[in-house]
């Protein structure tokens, strides 16, 4: 299949970036990576520039292979990082949009690649449990109620993509956040700083300069992990409890 | 912002209530007695200085959200995916301040001109003296096609307002649940679609009476 490529190409962070325009032969069985290697081998044999963009995994669990195509960030399948979906989902013919992930809070290092890092600084403020390493507990020393083990799992799958961000009209890392408090604050051994936790993750996802919720629901739907937005109702009860004193 | 709207949306109903009274064809008689009561009970008054104070904050912090939150994402997009919100949740300070608009438009022309006794006076049964004749002012101003129109926008932007704003509340509140979500989600759009289609009945109705 023969496809127009406009990909987003920004040298570096202060540069002036624009939409350039490639053409790719593919097929239908290789991931949208897959294509995008394809891509830069063309383009090394040109000797121009390969387009940079981020991937490790390529299972779906790492949370690094962030684009956005045609305007969806992880692209138009539900419940798919870049790195799962597959060709057979384009067309061929079809003129397909390449951007990196837009919020103020994730400038853009090279074309595709953004940095991220204002995740790992909401993580360090309270994204933690605090107990001593050493064996590992005895699995069934804390009974868990199988319904809020689920719920907690469920948050947990949340791989800090950022496509939450991504797909917010206002930038805002409500989605990503609430999965980490709700993982963690669901469970006996995370309830413990549950409420320190919400205020100081919240703290630093406001100076990191994320915008605020607004409910649309956008995130909710781009999300490769479909992580609900009933976390980020969690954490508003108990950020409002976290500022009026309560110790739950 | 969820309670000031929340506030406003307990507002709205009331208010309705009472204008549904222009419908009754008795010569504005019911409406005038329940404006003069509207306008000088002292709670009453006191719960409306309470109201311009509340649409006050919910319009300031709202544009002041609004202007951070499109600063915080910063670019847009070249080839925007409408999919995966409802187009109501990105424009809520556009429809509100259109609203805004509007109120200033149906205070100016009804309230103001009370206040500036403008009005003619009418006797009705339950006071023995003479009120304002807000009624015949209502009256003659659904007449004019554009004041009707202009009503009818600011009502539509109230729907699309509401229609995210009523659930939108519950959720910043942090009340979402597998069970009542989809109930509050449903009241909220039976709400938006009430409430302004029975607004507008007034004045389509005095329009062609
Ligand atoms: C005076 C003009 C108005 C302006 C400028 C305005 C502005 C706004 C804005 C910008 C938001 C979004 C806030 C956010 O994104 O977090 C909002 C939310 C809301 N508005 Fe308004 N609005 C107005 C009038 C009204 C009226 C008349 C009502 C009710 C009848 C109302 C009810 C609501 C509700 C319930 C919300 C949702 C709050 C939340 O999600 O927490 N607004 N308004
Ligand atoms: S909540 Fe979903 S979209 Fe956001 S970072 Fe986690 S996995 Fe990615
Ligand atoms: S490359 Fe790891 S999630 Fe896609």
């Amino acid at each position: 299949m023969k496809l127009k490529l406009k990909i987003w190409r920004q040298p570096s962070s202060e540069a002036r970036g624009r939409l350039e325009s490639y053409i790719v032969e593919a097929n239908e069985h290789m991931s949208f990576l897959e294509m995008m290697d394809v891509l830069n081998e063309q383009l090394i044999a040109e000797k121009k520039e390969p387009v940079a963009f981020e991937h490790d995994c390529r299972e779906g669990i790492c949370g690094t292979c962030n684009m956005v195509i045609n305007g969806r960030p992880h692209g138009p399948q539900r419940g798919t990082t870049t790195c799962q979906l597959h060709m057979r989902h384009f067309n061929d013919g079809d003129v397909i949009t390449v951007e990196p992930w837009r919020a103020k809070a994730f400038p853009v290092i090279k074309d595709l690649v953004v940095d991220r890092s204002g995740f790992d600084r909401i993580i360090q403020a309270g994204g933690y449990i605090s107990v001593n390493t050493g064996q590992a507990p005895d699995g069934n020393s804390i009974p868990i109620e199988k319904d809020t083990a689920s719920e907690a799992f469920d948050a947990a799958t949340c791989i800090g993509c950022g496509a939450c961000v991504a797909a917010c009209p206002n930038g805002s890392a409500m989605l990503f956040t609430s999965a980490k408090v709700a993982h963690l604050g669901k469970l006996p051994q995370g309830k413990v700083e549950h409420v320190a936790r919400v205020k100081n993750m919240v703290d630093q996802m406001d100076e990191e300069g994320f915008g605020n919720c607004s409910n649309t629901g956008a995130c909710e739907v781009e999300c490769p992990k479909e992580i609900s937005i009933e976390n980020i109702a969690m954490l508003n009860r108990s950020y409002m409890a976290s500022i009026f004193g309560a110790n739950k | 912002m969820s309670l000031t709207g929340l506030f406003l949306i307990s507002f709205l109903f009331v208010h309705l209530i009472g204008n549904l009274q222009l419908l009754y064809d008795d010569g504005g008689e019911a409406f005038n007695t329940y404006a003069y009561f509207m306008t000088h009970n002292p709670l009453i008054k006191g719960i409306s200085y309470g109201l311009y104070f509340f649409i006050l904050l919910h319009t300031i912090q709202g544009v002041i959200i609004a202007a951070k939150n499109r600063s915080a994402k910063g670019y847009k997009y070249s080839k925007p995916s409408g999919e995966n919100a409802k187009w109501a949740s990105k424009n809520m300070a556009l429809l509100g301040l259109l609203i805004l608009a509007f109120l200033f438009l149906h205070m100016g022309d009804f309230w103001l001109k009370m206040k500036l006794g403008q009005l003619g006076m009418v006797a009705v049964e339950a006071y023995d003296f003479k009120v304002a004749d807000l009624y015949s002012r209502v009256s003659i101003a659904y007449q004019n096609p554009i004041i009707v129109g202009s009503y009818l926008i600011g009502l539509v932007a109230l729907y699309f307002h509401l229609s995210h704003g009523f659930s939108s509340a519950f959720q910043t509140l942090g009340l979402n649940h597998k069970k009542y979500t989809p109930l509050i989600n449903g009241l909220g759009m039976l709400y938006a679609i009430v409430v302004p289609l029975a607004f507008a009945v007034i004045p389509i109705f005095m329009y062609f009476k």
